[in-house]
């Protein structure tokens, strides 16, 4: 039994907090950058160079790339030979999005009540989605999600007979329907199968897969690419205001489901898709 | 085209504004998002008056976060403006002279718009880093307590943005969506 502290956790969250606000992960990087290759509209291609110069100024001056920084959202995959000392492991995960929200000048966004709305003052607490694993290490996975494109998010309770057909109208639905208000160029994380939240959790968690890494299954993979063809084609762009370059990628994560079901969920995220691990 | 825009600005100044027209906004703007929409609404039902004299004034869409030491602000990228639409027309009716966000608006918005001779420009959302550089100076000004979402006074030089519904009505989302769009 490998024995953690939870003061090594704080720490861990506090700077995965601060990092991902102010850099993008290198392969989102390079997917801003080809883009700006690949637009045609004049007007879209000056958007993604500013969102280039953005990024610079961000990283240089250490200024948010995007004022929303975001509700936390941690996967954690903890070792199941891990015994965690000091206290709770919760506490101590949003003890570390306290401080890293507070010392890291980043924005406090979360209100205690969806009702009565006031602020908490220090961005807690997080979303937090555990996993039980083999092993003996922990795996820290922090998505702040800004929420411009979260609540263009959606889940759709299709019907067997819908298939794959429909499983495709519903996402180039979800997207079209968002439009500019999820600040594309986005990226489009969809689980498909499940129940009604499993399957919000794993577009939830397909969005910190790696843009341009596909689906282990074939025709997955292969729905990923027609989708992306598909939303590219839509004419969004940019900012929305017109162009080829609407979506950098297409993530699908799947899981059985029940003989009567097929759920979809297309969580957006726009081109601040954040994300960050540590490995403690 | 590219343009300069004094804020405050005129009814005038608004009409010259087409669709499409890259701008850069120079003058006095003010903050207001969700939850200062609310209070100032319900201060016009309460029939108390605003803490911005709305005439002529433009409506930045933004909470910033926390500014470093030094700086007048930190990043400050426009919001989702549909959130702000149920308010929207009755400050249009009031004289407000444009509005800053990003994302479509209603057509009850676009229609106090043209009613009033007044402008939606979009910001570069997700782009708060490069925006904030505009930002020259910025004062709290009123519901202190609501922290980001507080209505804040800023001065701005060359503030990047572009004019997606004019006074005409013309609704660049529509129109160069659909220049782009390649689905058969």
């Amino acid at each position: 039994m490998r024995e953690i502290n939870v003061e090594t956790v704080t720490e861990a969250v506090r700077t995965l907090c601060i990092d991902a606000n102010h850099k993008l992960s290198p392969d989102m990087e390079k997917a801003l950058c080809d883009a700006c290759d690949k637009e045609e509209a004049p007007l879209g291609k000056q958007i993604l160079g500013q969102l280039q110069e953005n990024l610079k100024i961000a990283g240089e001056d250490m200024i948010p790339i995007c004022q929303d920084t975001g509700m936390a959202v941690f996967f954690v995959e903890v070792g199941q030979d891990v015994h965690f000392t000091g206290g709770s492991l919760t506490d101590a995960i949003n003890e570390g999005v306290r401080r890293g929200y507070t010392e890291g000048y980043l924005r406090k966004s979360v209100v205690s009540d969806p009702l009565i709305r006031k602020n908490t003052g220090d961005n807690t607490p997080a979303v937090i989605h555990y996993n039980i694993v083999p092993g003996d290490k922990v795996t820290i996975t922090i998505a702040p999600k800004g929420f411009g494109s979260e609540n263009m998010s959606r889940v759709f309770m299709l019907k067997p007979a819908d298939g794959e057909d429909g499983v495709k109208r519903a996402i180039i639905q979800a997207v079209k329907d968002a439009g500019p208000n999820a600040c594309p160029p986005m990226v489009v994380g969809v689980g498909i199968g499940g129940t009604f939240e499993k399957c919000a959790q794993m577009a939830k968690e397909a969005l910190t897969r790696q843009v341009g890494q596909h689906s282990d299954i074939p025709y997955v993979a292969d729905m990923e690419k027609e989708l992306l063809d598909s939303i590219n084609k839509t004419g969004i762009g940019p900012g929305g205001l017109g162009g080829t370059v609407t979506a950098l990628a297409v993530n699908i994560n799947t899981y059985p489901t029940h003989i009567a079901g097929l759920p979809v969920a297309v969580n957006i995220c726009c081109h601040v898709n954040r994300h960050a691990s540590v490995v403690l | 085209m590219d343009r300069e825009v004094t804020a405050p600005i005129s009814r005038e100044a608004a009409a010259e504004l087409n669709a499409g027209d890259m701008v850069y906004i120079s003058g006095t703007i003010y903050t207001a998002r969700d939850a200062a929409h609310k209070r100032m609404d319900e201060a016009l039902i309460a029939g108390e008056t605003l803490p911005l004299d709305v005439k002529g004034n433009i409506i930045y869409y933004m909470g910033p976060s926390p500014a470093r030491e030094g700086r007048p602000i930190g990043s400050a990228g426009p919001t989702t403006a549909s959130r702000m639409d149920k308010y929207a027309p009755r400050l249009l009716d009031m004289g407000l002279g444009g509005m800053v966000g990003k994302g479509k608006r209603s057509q009850e918005v676009i229609d106090a718009i043209v009613r009033n001779g007044s402008v939606y420009f979009a910001a570069i959302g997700g782009a708060g880093a490069l925006l904030s550089k505009a930002i020259v100076a910025s004062e709290v000004i009123a519901y202190d307590d609501l922290g980001t979402e507080a209505i804040r006074k800023l001065t701005v030089e060359r503030f990047p943005a572009i004019v997606v519904i004019d006074s005409k009505g013309n609704n660049l989302y529509e129109t160069a969506v659909k220049e782009y769009n390649k689905e058969e």
